[in-house]
């Protein structure tokens, strides 16, 4: 399997250095999950690698032409647009096959009208399913049941079944022990 | 009503009342609503100045409309939050007042730029707005999954190694231009009411972003032609008119 991301002693921040060196690796076709306490830098981790937050220090590599998917924990602003949800995937590429029943059945409403939940897996599968190599996923399961959350870990599956590469940070341990091959757990460091 | 009187401003009305929502809808949708309102004071700004500097009004408005479209995004991160469009308002509207308060000419210019003028156009201006608005809508259209895009998923261009300014630049540049040339012939507030008030109506009642510009499209064209009767009727300034009769639409839809 060829080689996606490879960080390398990788310190990422904003401002300031915000994360201890990571040491991570991740292959088309692997989910790898990334987690640890609150506030030790995993979505900037996140960030550094979508080009969002600053790299201080450490390596970043990841094959040129790569086609980058990320979901960030920032609800889509659709409150007072007439948006449906057929054309928010339509928007991003993604198709509706696969959606759960409880969202293919909701597709022509507008997405201010559907559930906070359901806007948010649909908010996501438009992202999940939309041309990339390698997906990053910021707490995808905020705002969703156990029966989205049980979709979600099947999807991925599939997803990374089809050679995507995944990248999930989050705070849900039973989600990441059912989706993710690998886990790398980020430690508090002393700068933040 | 349908010699070449009325015919000419007609046409040019009813082109704008077409381009007007359609533009409107995006700026909602990028809650930059007050651009409307800015880049309208800013065109009737550069026709007055144009006036008394002895150029083209049209041509003065139009490319002071499009100077400002294109310069804000200079000036973006000092003056976010939609301050940009408040200075650019309020400056261009008391070089306006202070313009035709000194200037003969420029005073009946500005009173047929506010109070909008819309029988005075004539073959020429029919010509600009038939063209501009055809540019307008063909952009429109090229740049709708874009500017959707970025707003839904401000990132998305980053991510993929995309250039995100050239479509923000062509969009404030588009603006510009729709209201240049729509402030020549509405007016003002005319200008500003069509691309504000059918969006708004559209936005609360569409089932999805095709509905709702159906949706403004309709009521942009219903207000005009009902604005335009009436006007012609009552033989008033058609820029008030249209107002009206958007206002009270609105009142009655919301």
């Amino acid at each position: 399997m060829s080689v996606l991301l490879h960080l390398e002693g990788l310190v990422a921040g904003w401002q300031q250095p915000a994360t201890r060196p990571v040491e991570l690796s991740l292959a088309a076709g692997e989910i790898v999950g990334l987690t640890g306490p609150n506030g030790v830098g995993k979505s900037t981790v996140l960030a550094a690698i979508a080009g969002r937050a600053r790299v201080f220090s450490g390596r970043l590599t990841r094959p040129a032409g790569l086609r980058l998917a990320l979901q960030t924990q920032d609800v889509p602003p659709v409150v007072g647009v007439p948006l449906s949800g057929r054309e928010l995937l339509a928007l991003t590429g993604a198709s509706p096959i696969g959606l759960p029943p409880w969202l293919a059945d909701r597709l022509d409403q507008r997405l201010d009208r559907l559930s906070g939940g359901q806007r948010h897996y649909l908010a996501l599968w438009a992202v999940l399913d939309t041309p990339a190599d390698l997906v990053l996923l910021d707490e995808p399961t905020n705002n969703l049941d156990r029966a989205g959350v049980a979709h979600l870990a099947r999807h991925l599956r599939d997803l990374a079944a089809g050679g995507r590469g995944i990248l999930v940070v989050s705070h849900d341990a039973g989600f990441v022990a059912a989706a993710c091959d690998r886990v790398v757990t980020l430690e508090p460091c002393d700068v933040e | 009503m349908w010699n070449e009187l009325f015919l000419l401003p007609f046409l040019t009305g009813l082109a704008l009342a077409i381009v007007l929502p359609l533009l409107g809808a995006y700026l909602r949708l990028r809650d930059e609503w007050l651009a409307a309102l800015s880049y309208a004071h800013i065109a009737a700004a550069g026709a007055l100045l144009a006036l008394v500097s002895s150029l083209p009004p049209a041509a003065g408005g139009i490319g002071t409309a499009l100077a400002a479209g294109a310069g804000k995004r200079f000036f973006a991160a000092r003056l976010s939050g939609g301050a940009s469009y408040a200075l650019l308002l309020l400056g261009s509207w008391s070089v306006a007042v202070l313009l035709a308060a000194n200037h003969p000419l420029a005073e009946r210019l500005g009173h047929a730029l506010f109070d909008g003028q819309l029988y005075f156009a004539d073959g020429a201006t029919l010509a600009l707005v038939a063209i501009g608005g055809a540019i307008s809508l063909l952009a429109l259209r090229a740049l709708s999954r874009s500017l959707l895009l970025a707003h839904l998923y401000p990132d998305f261009f980053r991510i993929r190694g995309l250039r995100a300014w050239p479509i923000q630049l062509g969009f404030d540049v588009l603006a510009a231009l729709c209201l240049a040339l729509a402030t020549m012939s509405l007016g003002v507030m005319g200008a500003f009411a069509l691309v504000f008030i059918p969006p708004w109506l559209a936005f609360r009642r569409a089932a999805s972003w095709r509905g709702g510009l159906w949706r403004a499209l309709v009521i942009g064209l219903a207000a005009y032609l009902g604005a335009f009767g009436v006007a012609l009727w009552l033989d008033q300034p058609f820029g008030p008119i249209l107002a009206l009769l958007l206002v009270g639409i609105g009142l009655i839809i919301a």
